[in-house]
């Protein structure tokens, strides 16, 4: 499969459009990764040579970014991705089962597509989403709380061409394709469809007003919304610890010799022995 | 002092939604629901505001980086140099995928006009004209959300040229990453903004000197940002006197995993596992619980000897662990710790970036041995292997993706020395996964 001359033209012309978002051309690589995957159903050589060509990038510069990120195919995608979370905790409530289930359904194994092209088996790794696990993932839509059986009438409707509802996300799964579309930045006006939290994102929610708990009110003593000053200057001797910049770092302060952590501070605010990481080692999830 | 007095001391725990508060609204995520709370009244205080008392209010209201590391973000903010003339960036870290942490995303879900009136505000206080959203790739209608909620507030006056008649210009992009754990580094997440391979870079610089683009930059996490305008709205004082002293304010904690009703639940920094529990209708029937992480995968485990250990910075640190995001993914007597550290460590040797020597061939290594563990097989000294492994990953990797791997498996050798020597003496894992599963016992 090669890139038609009309779908070269259309794809650079969308290319043109997400690289003027970013001050730098190459920022829009990303995107433009899924933008060439939304054509052909995977990242294909002439992809790459597009990209190249427009960020005036080697193809091998090109294809170093595309292999290190996983949601990049190199070989052509089902038209659904059905990703399973096997991280551990989704794993321990039942992805486990549920991967082993479809495996075994459908045939085929990790990154593997069925033979009519409709579905494309994957563990997955964490989606944010543990209060829902075990989770399954239809194209990056989520299906909460799910069982092996039920993941498997979920493939089976893929398979029967019938449209799939996931429980938090647009009213029917789009494909591969269109979801990759929409990643590279092109809104398909759906963000309307579907809930805004699921159950569990509402437990506390409802609890709280079911309880009658709520945040205290402000107190507003001199009337500009700014409440007084005196208990926030208590606190924040209390918390001179922490605004010195030392609050505990993520290593052992034992460790913080290692490259990049020891000097901590932009040259306007180093201290010498100052052993905080500054911005330096979070890490977030 | 003992737990008992501790506990009969504090006041009964109560939630205090802010973030959460109406995400029960119908249409939630839109800027009219977001505006009939209350929404963008503190960007209109803000911008009556010099910027320097903005970067003070967040300092005062002890806010720190809701991200994992607790940083204050106030005096993150403080760092960037002054102005030059040129480009200065706010980056968001909304790449949530810590194993366990589940905050950001249904908060972007929901209500993602809070993130961009936080953002904006933010811009205003830094001296930015240009705001970066990088979403993990794998949420799509998160994604969605994000991109409506931006034209909504751009159509409103909120974003583009001259913010509500300030003179001030702001605007932000959202960008998709692409699946990869390493990029919530924030500066593997730079790297990877800028179009290259997620990898960390060498520090100092720091972002606030040479971040995006090599120009001043603030790069943080969703929550952090989205708490910005409760603190303009309602005061310094009011978020400082919520939480602990040196842990101020609210969050959102994630119950995952053997709990009745897990799910979002937005209090204090400072509750309890044993409180938050108590909501949440306890550890399912008929069990108990045996280990929980209070900060998702890379904070040490903790065990049901730690209910009572108040989750803020200071106190989790103290007894061993770490806030991080407040995922608290608790797993009760079904299941095997062998097995699900085992997970975790497969989960990190596939994301190391490869970058450094220790976490790329540490983390292939302990995968081995606890898989050779887990099968039964090997002996008492792969204990101390694997022990000796972990001290050359941490403190010696380029970046905290190999410290936080060290995590599960030291502190669960610690806790459950006798779970690893029991698949040895019994030549295999004794526990039946099937019990551990949400649907044990109801036919799958």
């Amino acid at each position: 499969m090669a890139l038609s001359p009309e779908a070269v033209e259309r794809l650079t012309a969308e290319a043109t459009e997400i690289i003027a978002r970013y001050p730098q051309a190459r920022s829009a690589l990303l995107p433009m990764l899924h933008l060439v995957q939304s054509e052909e159903g995977f990242v294909s050589p002439d992809g790459v040579a597009l990209c190249a060509g427009l960020l005036d990038l080697s193809t091998a510069e090109v294809s170093a970014v595309a292999t290190f990120y996983t949601q990049y195919k190199r070989h052509p995608n089902g038209e659904y991705t059905v990703g399973v979370c096997t991280n551990t905790l989704c794993a321990v409530m039942g992805g486990d089962a549920i991967f082993e289930s479809l495996e075994d359904h459908l045939g085929i194994g990790h990154d593997e597509t069925t033979e009519d092209g409709k579905v494309t088996l994957e563990r997955i790794e964490c989606n944010a989403a543990c209060d829902y696990a075990p989770v399954l993932m239809v194209n990056w839509e989520f299906f909460d709380n799910q069982t092996p059986s039920s993941a498997r009438e979920v493939v089976d409707q893929i398979r029967a061409g019938q449209p799939v509802v996931p429980t938090r996300g647009a009213n029917t799964v789009a494909t591969f394709k269109e979801v990759s579309k929409v990643l590279a930045g092109f809104d398909d006006g759906r963000a309307n469809e579907g809930v805004g939290a699921g159950p569990a994102s509402l437990r506390g929610t409802l609890l709280a007003a079911e309880k009658g708990w709520r945040a205290p009110e402000p107190e507003r003593e001199n009337g500009n919304g700014r409440a007084d000053t005196a208990s926030a200057a208590k606190d924040s001797t209390a918390r001179a610890a922490s605004s010195s910049g030392s609050d505990a770092p993520a290593v052992p302060a034992g460790t913080a010799d290692r490259a990049g952590t020891t000097a901590g501070k932009p040259p306007g605010e180093a201290t010498a022995g100052e052993n905080d990481p500054g911005t330096g080692t979070q890490k977030e999830g | 002092m003992s737990i008992d007095t501790a506990a009969a001391e504090r006041p009964a725990a109560t939630l205090t939604p802010v973030l959460s508060a109406f995400w029960d609204d119908p249409e939630s995520w839109t800027l009219a629901t977001y505006e009939r709370n209350g929404g963008y009244q503190a960007l209109r205080t803000a911008l009556g505001m010099d910027p320097a008392a903005v970067v003070t209010a967040v300092k005062d209201s002890g806010l720190r980086g809701r991200g994992g590391a607790g940083f204050p973000t106030g005096l993150k903010w403080s760092f960037l140099p002054k102005p030059d003339g040129l480009p200065r960036y706010l980056v968001i870290n909304a790449d949530e995928s810590e194993p366990g942490t589940c905050k950001d995303i249904p908060l972007m879900l929901a209500t993602p006009q809070f993130l961009i009136e936080g953002a904006i505000i933010t811009c205003h206080a830094i001296g930015a004209e240009r705001a970066f959203i990088y979403l993990r790739g794998e949420v799509v209608h998160v994604y969605r959300r994000l991109l409506a909620a931006v034209a909504e507030a751009r159509a409103a006056g909120y974003l583009g040229e001259n913010v509500l008649g300030s003179g001030k210009n702001i605007d932000i992009v959202v960008h998709s990453g692409a699946g990869a754990y390493i990029c919530g580094e924030e500066t593997a997440l730079l790297d990877s903004l800028e179009g290259r391979r997620g990898q960390p870079r060498l520090k100092p610089p720091f972002p606030a000197v040479a971040g995006l683009y090599a120009r001043p930059t603030v790069v943080n996490n969703v929550e952090s940002i989205a708490s910005v305008p409760s603190i303009i709205t309602n005061g310094a004082t009011w978020f400082a006197a919520l939480g602990t002293p040196k842990s101020a304010g609210y969050g959102l904690f994630s119950l995952s995993g053997h709990v009745r009703q897990p799910g979002q639940y937005e209090a204090p920094l400072g509750i309890t596992l044993r409180e938050l529990l108590e909501m949440a209708g306890g550890i399912r029937e008929g069990h108990e619980l045996k280990f929980w992480t209070p900060g998702g995968s890379s904070t040490p485990l903790f065990t049901d000897a730690h209910l009572d250990t108040p989750l803020d910075f200071e106190s989790t640190a103290a007894a061993g662990s770490m806030l991080g995001t407040r995922a608290l993914q608790c797993f009760d007597d079904t299941t095997c710790v062998v097995r699900a550290v085992l997970r975790w460590t497969e989960f990190y040797a596939h994301e190391s970036c490869g970058k450094c020597t220790p976490c790329r061939e540490g983390t292939y290594w302990l995968v081995q041995v606890l898989r050779r563990l887990e099968n039964g097989q090997g002996d008492e000294a792969d204990l101390d292997k694997l022990l000796d492994i972990c001290d050359n990953i941490l403190g010696r990797s380029f970046c905290a993706l190999g410290d936080g791997a060290t995590s599960p498996i030291t502190s669960s050798v610690q806790y459950f020395r006798d779970e690893y020597l029991r698949h040895l003496t019994e030549g295999g894992c004794p526990f039946d996964p099937v019990a551990s599963t949400l649907f044990a016992g109801a036919s799958a």
